[in-house]
């Protein structure tokens, strides 16, 4: 632990740790993030992208610690990961989240030149950066003698203060940006409560479906389920269960005619059902139908 | 460790996401390999913070991170419009101006 | 030799008259139009008579001079006063000069008179007028300019109203082609003319007469010969001398008229006025007087060869034309020894050449435009008038003393005799041989013509199968018949009679011409003292006859004789007989035309293909292949738009990777 608070000390701008374990900590994060980067590109479903993202993310705020920066390490995990992620989460969920992205390009040529292009670019900038004199990390400064959060509060509210208060009007403007996007215009009035009463009562359907469970006159785990209209489904037992009533000797139950009351009244009750609905249109319902 | 390594590091992810803008089809996909070359740009200023032993470049970090968030918002907003119009997040779906 | 000029004086103040009076007539008759048709001819006859009445005035005025004052000049008009290069126009009366005039307004005045009755038929006789009488102008100012660059302009005048009258008959293609041949080998002398012109102004800094005699010495032999050889050159091409001979026999596509009046009186003869003119050039170059003199002998030749073989009487009179250039061009390039001579042949030609010519347009006038001699015959009976005047004229033209001709032309030939050496006996035995020519085949034509059996009565109608050219054998070049306007209906029967009165007067008063111009200029030396102020004395003076005389009424004695053999004995036959071989190239026109189209025509028809090739496929082809190149780079390059985003930012991201290499390069 006190290597961990000698991490996030501010005096220094740094790490405390000796420079072999911040190498091997570097190489670790760095084949990480790397890897991360690449499953990024190459994963077929967009959820796994985001977990990949995720990652990268992860391993940059722990970067961002060693360079001795624990504030943006923190913001990172909290606004980045957190927040932004999160994000893209929801709208992922919203707009498909099974919805995969075929293999197959249909651009011509796109993958052969977009790889071309990277990796020149990357040996350009790569040579670039060798070119340019980078010192050696320079760890000590009056701006952070302070501690690195009151350093940086000062840089913001002093240095920086217009930029922020340009970014804070840009954050609402985003807001309100987003409300507006989102937002669904009707195209019919919406229905009043009068009008929504009126819809529950000539649909005969008044009253509210009781919740699940209700009907349900057994609880055994190799009872099969009952589905809304009366029936039975096999799948909601499972095939051990099954397997295990066959080697047993038993048959498996397929139909829930235990209680004869109570099929009488369902009985019934579909009966009533039926002579109400009469030669109408399907309410809503869908006998039969499975659900997935 | 000198922070030369750390940029390079910037770089090399930078480029990934760049090829991923490049090569996936899914604009949400999109959107998050721009996030990715966000993240490496905050870190190279990060290291280059470091170098220069101030705090200005933590501080752009810092700002880029809000800027992010709030185009993030705004792109994700017009997305799930576009979604709700064509039913699709393709990018390629946009392809008329062609000669 | 050069006279001294002064000015004029006197009645030779109105000199301008000269040129006015046709200038006048043609312009009103041309930009009269059909309001003028009804007295069109009467003033286009006026006006060359006017002129020619003044030309007399001045004749007198001239002799009333001294011999050595009849040099006149009349300054007309500043035409290019341009910083060094001063050219006048202006009027020079000297004895050559009024000579041609006399020649030009007399002989041409009897030849409108002669196309009034002629052309009556025609409905465009005024505008015939018209361009007679600016033939007139543009020819008087030839002969009366007194710089070269005045000179040269007559020159282009003659040759344009030679190529209107030519193609006066513009509906007839072979008119048109032959008009167009004309004006084209006419060119081609024009050209050297025209280098003359600006050699003499490059080295003497004048193309006056004056200035240009005075300082020819200066300019050393070089230039005399060059000038010389120039001149020569666009003699050649007015006078139909070889080698730009080929368009005189195609000229006679033109009315009679014309072809008496340019092509065989004055036109043709300008040529030779040129060389005669230029006499002090020419005397400091004896390789320029051998060229003149070796081009007269070989056309006296060529003329004489092509005219034995012709069945067209109007072609036939012109190779005896080319022919007897040739002789005044051989008289030219003697010396003093012959442009008296020469001229003096000059003007009998113009006499009894066109009485000839007149004579042969009354015989087509009677005989319903056929000119082929092989459908004339006996018609002496029938046209006594213009038998005897077309006699007459041919008794001149072959030497038969005392008639003109045998003055002049002997003159020539023992002009060439004396010149001694091997040049002058192979001058002298062309001439010679050419005068036994001459003799032969004008004997032809008159025994064709006017005797023998009447070969138009048993011909019966004229057959459809033969085209309407007259030319019973196939003309291979473009010059069909020379006929009249009108074609003859193939039944109808031919009554030849004598021409009206109108026509027949003129041929009068040419064959009194014919019978004593020779006579009177040579006898007592008269003519050779009136010109010799300007082109000198003949060294040598003999009587009339000589050696070289005799020998040559010898041979004209012998080609009478051989043509009374061939043509009066026996009869003539219908159809043009298979011919020996010279005889068929004789007919070809000695292969002028054909040597024509293989070296010029052919070679400039395979450059102007080239040229097309060339524009075609090359310079076409680079512009084309500019824009196929370009249309086809846009073609692909437009495949850039393919639509897609995706694309767009990856030429996007390669061209950010570009600017970043161009950072690094300029950086590193």
């Amino acid at each position: 632990m006190s290597h961990a608070s000698h991490l996030l000390a501010a005096g220094g701008g740094g790490t405390n740790l000796d420079s072999i374990y911040v190498q091997v900590l570097y190489w670790i994060l760095a084949i990480f993030a790397v890897g991360a980067a690449i499953a990024m590109v190459c994963v077929r479903r967009a959820v796994h992208c985001a977990v990949m993202l995720a990652i990268v993310m992860l391993a940059l705020a722990v970067m961002y610690a060693m360079q001795g920066a624990p504030f943006l390490a923190f913001v990172q995990v909290i606004v980045y990961t957190g927040a932004v992620l999160m994000l893209f989460l929801f709208v992922l969920m919203l707009i498909g989240v099974s919805s995969a992205d075929s293999l197959v390009e249909t651009i011509r040529g796109q993958r052969l030149w977009a790889g071309i292009a990277g990796i020149f670019l990357a040996v350009l900038l790569i040579l670039g950066i060798g070119h340019a004199a980078i010192g050696s990390a320079n760890p000590a400064t009056a701006a952070n003698g302070a501690g690195n959060l009151t350093g940086i509060a000062t840089l913001i509210f002093t240095t920086y203060v217009f930029p922020f208060e340009v970014t804070s009007a840009l954050l609402i403007t985003a807001a309100l940006a987003a409300m507006v996007l989102a937002h669904r215009e009707r195209t019919a009035p919406k229905p009043t409560q009068r009008e929504l009463a009126r819809r529950r009562v000539t649909s005969g359907h008044v009253a509210p479906e009781p919740p699940p469970g209700v009907y349900a006159t057994h609880d055994a785990v190799d009872m099969p389920a009952l589905l809304p209209d009366g029936s039975t489904t096999d799948r909601s037992v499972s095939p051990a269960i099954a397997q295990r009533d066959i080697e047993l000797g038993r048959e498996p139950i397929r139909s829930v005619t235990a209680d004869l009351a109570a099929e009488a009244r369902i009985e019934a009750a579909r009966q009533v059902e039926e002579a109400a609905a009469g030669g109408a249109p399907g309410k809503g319902r869908a006998p039969g139908k499975d659900e997935r | 460790m000198s922070p030369a390594y750390y940029v390079f590091l910037a770089v090399i992810l930078f480029v990934i996401g760049g090829v991923g803008v490049l090569v996936r089809r899914n604009a949400i996909v999109i959107f998050m390999c721009v996030e990715l070359m966000l993240n490496a740009c905050n870190l190279a200023f990060v290291a280059f913070a470091r170098m220069h032993g101030n705090l200005d470049g933590q501080v752009v970090a810092f700002f880029v991170m809000v800027v992010a968030a709030a185009e993030v918002v705004v792109g994700l907003a017009i997305l799930m419009a576009i979604y709700r119009a064509r039913k699709s997040a393709s990018v390629d779906d946009a392809n008329l101006l062609k000669y | 030799m050069t006279m001294t000029t002064l000015a004029a004086t006197g009645a030779l103040r109105y000199s301008w008259l000269l040129l006015a009076f046709p200038v006048f007539g043609a312009a009103v008759l041309l930009a009269g139009g059909r309001r003028t048709d009804r007295w069109g001819h009467l003033l286009g006859v006026a006006m060359p008579l006017a002129a020619f009445v003044y030309g007399l005035v001045a004749f007198f005025t001239l002799l009333g001079y001294p011999a050595a004052e009849r040099g006149r000049e009349l300054h007309m008009y500043s035409w290019i006063p341009v910083g060094s290069f001063q050219v006048n126009i202006g009027l020079l009366l000297d004895p050559l000069s009024i000579s041609f005039v006399l020649l030009i307004t007399g002989v041409g005045s009897l030849i409108h008179i002669y196309s009034v009755g002629y052309m009556a038929t025609d409905a465009e006789r005024r505008k015939f007028f018209g361009y007679l009488n600016l033939f007139i102008a543009a020819m008087l100012l030839l002969v009366l300019a007194d710089n070269y660059l005045a000179l040269y302009a007559g020159w282009e005048g003659v040759g344009l109203a030679s190529y209107l009258l030519i193609g006066f008959w513009s509906f007839k293609p072979s008119a048109a082609v032959a008009a167009k041949k004309a004006f084209i080998v006419n060119r081609v002398g024009d050209a050297g003319l025209s280098v003359a012109v600006m050699l003499m102004f490059a080295e003497f800094g004048t193309v006056s007469f004056g200035g240009v005699f005075h300082s020819a010495r200066s300019g050393g032999s070089g230039v005399a010969t060059a000038l010389g050889l120039l001149l020569l050159l666009g003699a050649c091409g007015k006078s139909a001398q070889v080698p730009l001979q080929s368009w005189l026999l195609d000229a006679m596509e033109g009315p009679t008229p014309v072809s008496a009046l340019i092509h065989a009186a004055t036109m043709v003869t300008a040529g030779v006025y040129l060389l005669v003119r230029s006499n002090p050039i020419l005397a400091l170059s004896s390789t320029a007087q051998l060229a003149v003199t070796v081009v007269g002998a070989v056309t006296l030749l060529w003329g004489a060869i092509i005219g034995c073989a012709k069945d067209d009487i109007k072609k036939s009179l012109a190779g005896s034309t080319m022919s007897q250039i040739g002789y005044m061009t051989l008289g030219a390039g003697l010396g003093p020894a012959g442009y008296v001579f020469a001229i003096a042949h000059l003007l009998a030609h113009g006499f009894f050449k066109a009485g000839l010519f007149l004579g042969a347009g009354s015989v087509m006038h009677a005989m319903d435009d056929e000119v082929n001699m092989r459908r004339y015959g006996g018609l002496a009976r029938y046209m006594p008038v213009t038998f005897v005047t077309f006699g007459l004229g041919y008794l001149a033209i072959i030497g038969f003393p005392p008639l003109s001709g045998f003055f002049t032309k002997d003159g020539i030939i023992a002009a060439a005799w004396d010149k001694g050496g091997t040049s002058g006996a192979l001058l002298a035995t062309c001439a010679i041989i050419g005068a036994g020519l001459t003799a032969f085949y004008m004997t032809r034509m008159m025994l064709m013509t006017f005797f023998g059996k009447p070969r138009w009565q048993e011909a019966g109608p004229r057959g459809g199968a033969e085209p309407r050219t007259g030319q019973p054998q196939p003309e291979p070049h473009m010059a069909g018949g020379s006929g009249g306007s009108s074609p003859r209906a193939s039944t109808a029967a031919l009554h030849p009679h004598e021409s009206p009165g109108v026509m027949i007067w003129p041929m009068i008063l040419l064959a009194v011409g014919s019978i004593g111009a020779g006579a009177f200029l040579i006898t007592g030396q008269r003519f050779q003292s009136f010109l010799s102020p300007v082109v000198g004395v003949p060294p040598v003076s003999h009587g009339v006859f000589t050696t070289a005389g005799y020998i040559t009424l010898a041979l004209m004695a012998a080609g009478i004789v051989i043509a009374w053999a061939m043509y009066g004995r026996v009869p003539v036959p219908a159809t043009a007989p298979r011919g020996s071989l010279i005889t068929n190239a004789a007919r070809r026109d000695l292969y002028g035309d054909a040597f024509n189209e293989a070296v010029l025509m052919r070679p400039g028809q395979w450059l102007t293909r080239l040229s097309v090739y060339f524009d075609g496929r090359g310079i076409d082809g680079l512009v084309n292949t500019t824009a196929a190149a370009i249309g086809g780079t846009s073609g692909r390059t437009r495949r850039v738009q393919t639509g897609f985003v995706r694309s767009y930012a990856l030429l996007m991201f390669a061209g950010a990777g570009l600017l970043v290499a161009a950072l690094l390069v300029v950086r590193l």
